[in-house]
């Protein structure tokens, strides 16, 4: 053994378990889900301003939703898993809502991510959850940029499943009064969600 | 001889680096976790090999065992078995970059420097840990209700486990007749020229 050994291993051992540390946000999270939840909920962000058309045609942007929060998740109306779930939830929260003022004051947008859903493919989808506009829109992106902005500031990955379908993100996201992203909520039982996006929404 | 391994070595890794290949072996998650990474690793142990008589003389006083050239192993592969870490590698070619050069650079090479540098049982103590640990990650991928990854499907991570715990289970038997019924795997005997893998013996070898 050196002098060179303490310093050499000391060396390593920073080294590697401040990387280590870094990459887990202080070993708090090893998804890159995980680390983006945690990001957006110390420091919220801007969404983009990208042009939308809703389930009856009507353009709007997420800057219309300014001064209401709004629940987003991202959807295609082909999906036979994830999205169901989705829809289910959403519709079981649009039950829940209507009690408070603090309820009544959020809306919901899903935004299909499918460049092939068309209107009537939209309105198919919000027909089938009881989703009506403006209150909860079934709603795609004008055009490629509009989406590729809207996925990329939300953080959604979407990947080929195999089958000519899609596998991506299944949480609910949380925009605010201020039209930041606030929460990035995990799709779960709707009056969990729900209690937890009025908490974030309309504090 | 060592000239021509090194720019085999060299080739070897810009072939992987190639968009084709790289996208090919990133397209799959157990093509990525179990050929990409180790393929990289093999890479970095041929080059300590070869360039293992010009190793600094300060370097081989102050890896004394080999344990700060095995933590660097084993805190890299740790690193680079984070699923936040794969998707970055995926989805950022900067990201995948630096996994290019650490798994040869940072691991590959401490461990074609340190192992011949550590004791039998030094070396068995890693072995049983490797092996678990390998198992372990295995079944987290197989009961993961959850995808991992984003850029990786559930059914890929589930294959994945279970190439985890095959690899693990492999290399526990090699180990359970190497330590009870005395047959040696050519990656532990005394003389690496005469076995046949040369990189196994080059890690395994004095």
């Amino acid at each position: 053994m050196t002098r060179g050994f303490p310093v050499l291993l000391a060396f390593v051992l920073s080294i590697g378990i401040g990387t280590l540390a870094f990459e887990t946000d202080g070993f708090r999270v090893v998804t890159s889900a995980g680390a983006r939840q945690l990001s957006i909920e110390r420091a919220p962000q801007g969404v983009p301003d990208a042009q939308l058309v809703d389930q009856d045609g009507t353009p709007f942007t997420l800057a219309d939703y300014k001064g209401r929060p709004v629940l987003i998740d991202f959807i295609y109306t082909r999906c036979p898993t994830i999205c169901t779930a989705l829809g289910d939830d959403f519709a079981r929260l649009r039950q829940l809502m209507g009690g408070t003022r603090a309820h009544a004051a959020i809306d919901l947008l899903s935004i299909s991510f499918d460049p092939t859903d068309n209107r009537a493919a939209l309105r198919l989808y919000g027909d089938r959850f009881g989703a009506k506009a403006p209150r909860w829109r079934i709603a795609a992106a004008a055009d490629q940029r509009a989406r590729a902005a809207l996925l990329h500031s939300f953080g959604v990955v979407v990947i080929p499943d195999g089958l000519g379908g899609f596998i991506h993100n299944d949480a609910v996201y949380v925009v605010d009064a201020q039209g930041r992203l606030a929460r990035i909520l995990d799709s779960d039982a709707p009056d969990r969600l729900l209690a937890a996006a009025v908490q974030v929404a309309a504090p | 001889m060592n000239a021509r391994l090194l720019a085999a070595a060299t080739g070897s890794w810009l072939v992987l680096w190639l968009p084709p290949i790289r996208h090919t072996l990133e397209s799959d998650m157990v093509l990525h976790m179990a050929v990409q990474v180790p393929l990289l690793i093999m890479l970095g142990v041929l080059v300590a090999v070869v360039a293992r008589d010009r190793e600094p003389r300060w370097l081989a006083d102050a890896d004394w065992l080999g344990i700060p050239g095995i933590v660097a192993v084993v805190l890299g592969t740790s690193f680079w078995m984070l699923p936040r870490a794969l998707d970055q590698a995926v989805s950022d070619p900067w990201a995948d970059l630096i996994k290019f050069l650490s798994l040869p650079l940072l691991v590959g090479v401490p461990l074609g420097l340190s192992w011949r540098r550590m004791p039998p049982l030094g070396r068995a103590f890693i072995w049983a840990n490797f092996i678990p640990k390998l198992g372990a990650i295995g079944g987290l991928y197989l009961g993961a209700p959850t995808r991992l990854c984003a850029y990786y499907r559930l059914d890929q991570q589930e294959l994945a486990g279970w190439t985890l715990i095959a690899i693990a289970v492999a290399l526990g038997m090699t180990w359970f007749f190497a330590a009870f019924v005395g047959w040696t795997p050519s990656c532990a005997k005394q003389s690496p020229r005469r076995s046949g893998g040369f990189l196994i013996a080059a890690v395994g070898g004095n």
